[in-house]
């Protein structure tokens, strides 16, 4: 065995040493947490690209395993794995993590928390990367809690804004629901096969003989065992990847600072759903008779209607980092979709470009903030173009990788996805809600630069007393460094420094160029994952209505470029207060859109309205009955002890006092008897031989 | 019917009764123990006394016995006067009620 295979266990434990110690240095020493943080991150991108190329020599599913805790008979056993799909994603999540670590260099470099930032961002990584690897069930369900738990710590990261830390309630808690599924689905799974290890010399639970034991198992409702496992594992995906109905935390979670948006909620951790059903695709795609698996047609209808309910509602947001995060849940839709229609190849692979461009859009988004002073509402940005310029350039390829503009990298993702679900067998309206997703995409994204980067300058607008004093309480306040406009002129609008622009330079050539590596003339990617050899063929284009469906999901995107450019982009926008226009043209579906289609009024009321009136029932529960129940039994027991004390102090202390009493007094008259005067015991004496006479006498008389 | 013995033997209660009732009440030491020295020598008198009227006369016992006890009645009374000598140099009297310094 090589030794990248041998020591693969370091790409995750690098990053996650270095938040140990970043986590034990003084609060001070930034330049000591950050250059840890990217150093560690630098190494293992070193040693992922290493894996890689190891993967690239020969393409095979090699692991390590060790017995770690024995229970009973049973020895639960660790490891890790290294297969095409373990080397790309460590190679994506080191590489977009290296770029975000420096970008947060430059973007948090106001905040005071700067160590702790980088600490949390360190753990993040060396998690993620550990549920990359895990070659169990356990361990990467251990690591999948630790990105749970940073994701968290991110998210609340400016824990003084109420909203970041109602937020960071929020995404804890909803990933949680779906993670009491991925549990249950990870127990019955051991009840079943016996193990939870992935791959182990045929008797892992991915392996053909426990797979093929539990589709023979049914279970309820007609389902396979298998599948109804899968069901439950994509539960914990869902929650993970913010698939509706679980999506509601993805959006609050940009309450985070923008870098952490963008590895965490963009890139990585949101992509961990969509790469641990990749892991268990053959369990959850095992069938006996080789069609679709059930739980298969689940994620892929889950998948399908999320891309499009979050496309629809991006359209009407106006925080730029909202869209943004909408656009995030509707990718995973699409890369849910993607596994579920076409294979892991399929979806891991929008996967990986999306992760590039999502967090170059992200990152983007970040520098446009940091250059605006904190301002997040793209109705009051605009004609950005100009001003930043590095910005703008690096933010449209990412836009139109996102949009699927043809050679852009998300164009070939995309379209291979629409493909699929184009051929799938069991329906074709997955393929009409994709399509339309991606029309809705092309709108929102043109619609949000056009808002953001084109027309005039609406800040500078109302720039003024008010604003300055809307800034000063409303965002120094609210946003934390999001608003570190110190050291810049207050309302003036700059190109971020060279720390934040090159990585999204870096980016923007990945989100341009990344596509080609998975084209259908040259299907390297995907043979890579199938652990095929991919050779150079023009002629696939003709096959099996490739062309076709190509320029269909091209005129697709440019409808929906060209309609968001003749609603927003025709006549610059003038005012920060002028009514959007969509909204104009069809207020009330715009009004529910803005709303977000009132899903988290919907949850307030059928769920956490009846929990908090559950809770209230409780605590009078609590309060009145098993208080008061409480309260009879200790007041019972403290009369019994008053009894008894009473009892005591009466009875046996005033006996036994009394009884010490007569003996001390018994003695002090003894004492009395021993004066220390030597006539008085003569005296005794004398008396005494009297007696004795008188006795001795009167007897001899009698 | 007043016999020798019983004229012996009356004096010597009276005098045993006077030594006693001089050791106690007298509070001085030294008469205390004067007292003292008044019933041994009632003690002796009734040897001398029972011996001559005794039934053997001729054998010296009774004379031998209160020589004895004349001897360590000397021997006594010396001890005796050093001890209250010793009590003097320390407590500064030869008052026996005060001398109570052994009392419970």
């Amino acid at each position: 065995m090589v030794w990248i295979v041998r020591n693969l266990w370091l790409i995750p434990a690098l990053p996650a040493a270095a938040a140990a110690v970043i986590a034990l240095s003084r609060q001070a020493q930034r330049k000591l947490s950050a250059g840890l943080a990217i150093g560690s991150m630098g190494i293992s991108l070193l040693l992922a690209l290493i894996a890689l190329a190891h993967m690239l020599a020969q393409p095979a599913t090699e692991y390590v395993n060790f017995r770690w805790i024995e229970f009973g008979s049973e020895w639960l056993k660790f490891g890790w794995m290294l297969d095409p799909l373990t080397a790309i994603m460590l190679v994506m999540v080191t590489l977009v993590s290296l770029l975000i670590f420096i970008f947060s260099v430059g973007y948090m470099a106001h905040d005071e928390n700067f160590t702790r930032f980088f600490c949390f961002l360190a753990l993040f990584a060396g998690a993620m990367l550990g549920v990359v690897i895990a070659n169990n069930l356990v361990l990467l369900f251990m690591c999948w809690e630790v990105v749970g738990l940073t994701s968290y710590l991110l998210i609340g990261f400016w824990y003084h804004k109420p909203e970041a830390a109602a937020a960071a309630k929020k995404a804890f808690i909803v990933t949680r629901i779906g993670d009491l599924g991925l549990f249950l689905g990870m127990l019955w799974l051991y009840s079943l096969s016996g193990t939870l290890v992935f791959y182990d010399n045929g008797a892992g639970c991915l392996e053909h003989a426990a797979v093929s034991a539990m589709v023979a198992h049914a279970a309820a409702l007609g389902l396979t065992a298998s599948s109804a496992i899968g069901l439950l594992i994509f539960c914990g995906a869902a929650g993970k990847s913010g698939q509706v109905p679980l999506h509601v935390w993805l959006p609050d979670a940009m309450e985070g600072p923008t870098p952490v948006s963008a590895l965490i909620h963009a890139a990585t951790m949101v992509a961990a759903g969509v790469f641990l059903i990749a892991r268990m695709y053959p369990l959850i795609s095992a069938t006996a008779n080789g069609g679709t698996s059930q739980a298969l047609e689940v994620v892929a209808w889950v998948g399908a209607i999320t891309a499009l309910f979050a496309a629809f509602i991006a359209v009407a947001q106006d925080d730029i980092k909202r869209i943004l995060a909408y656009s995030t849940i509707s990718q995973l839709g699409y890369m849910m979709l993607g596994l579920a229609v076409g294979g892991v190849a399929v979806g891991i692979f929008h996967l990986i470009t999306h992760a590039f461009f999502k967090s170059l859009l992200f990152l983007g988004a970040g520098s446009v903030i940091h250059g605006c002073n904190g301002e997040q509402d793209i109705h009051k940005m605009g004609g950005l173009r100009k001003r930043m310029p590095i910005t703008f350039a690096t933010y449209a390829a990412g836009m139109l990788a996102l949009c699927g503009v043809p050679l852009f990298a998300g164009f070939w993702s995309k379209d291979e996805i629409l493909h699929s679900a184009h051929g799938w067998n069991v329906s074709a309206v997955p393929y009409y809600l994709g399509a339309a997703a991606a029309l809705l995409t092309a709108f929102y994204m043109t619609r949000q630069v056009a808002y953001v980067f084109f027309g005039k300058n609406r800040m500078a607008a109302e720039a003024g007393a008010e604003h300055a004093d809307e800034h000063a309480a409303g965002h120094a306040a609210g946003h934390g460094a999001d608003a570190h406009g110190t050291g810049h002129g207050v309302g003036e609008v700059h190109e971020s420094p060279a720390v934040m622009t090159v990585p999204l330079i870096i980016l923007a050539l990945f989100a341009t160029f990344l596509g080609f590596v998975g084209t259908p003339a040259w299907p390297w990617f995907q043979a890579f994952l199938g652990g095929r050899h991919a050779a150079l063929d023009f002629r696939a284009f003709a096959g099996s209505g490739i062309l076709p469906l190509m320029a269909i999901s091209s005129l697709i995107v440019f409808a929906g470029l060209g309609l968001a450019w003749w609603l927003y982009g025709r006549k610059p926008i003038e005012s920060a207060e002028a009514t959007d226009a969509l909204a104009r043209i069809m207020p009330g579906p715009f009004h529910v859109l803005a709303r977000r289609v009132y899903v988290d009024e919907v949850y307030g009321v059928m769920v956490i309205g009846p929990a908090r009136w559950c809770a209230r029932a409780m605590n009078w529960a609590d309060r009145w009955v098993w208080n008061g129940a409480v309260q009879a039994v200790a007041g019972l027991v403290t009369g019994v002890a008053w009894i008894d004390s009473s009892l005591d102090a009466a009875v046996i202390n005033t006996g036994f006092d009394r009884g010490c009493e007569g003996v001390s007094r018994g003695g002090w008259l003894v004492t009395r008897v021993q004066s220390g005067r030597v006539q008085s015991y003569l005296r005794v004496l004398g008396i005494a031989l009297v007696a004795l006479v008188l006795f001795l006498f009167w007897s001899h008389k009698g | 019917m007043m016999t020798p013995l019983n004229g012996f033997l009356f004096i010597s209660a009276l005098l045993f009764a006077i030594g006693l009732g001089g050791a106690l009440t007298r509070r001085s030491a030294i008469l205390v123990l004067v007292g003292i020295e008044l019933m041994l020598n009632a003690a002796n008198l009734n040897f001398i006394a029972f011996w001559r009227y005794g039934p053997h006369p001729e054998a010296l016992t009774g004379v031998l016995f209160v020589i004895f006890s004349i001897a360590i009645a000397a021997a006594e009374a010396a001890v005796g006067l050093a001890l209250i000598q010793a009590v003097y140099r320390h407590a500064k009297t030869t008052d026996v009620n005060e001398l109570d310094a052994m009392k419970g």
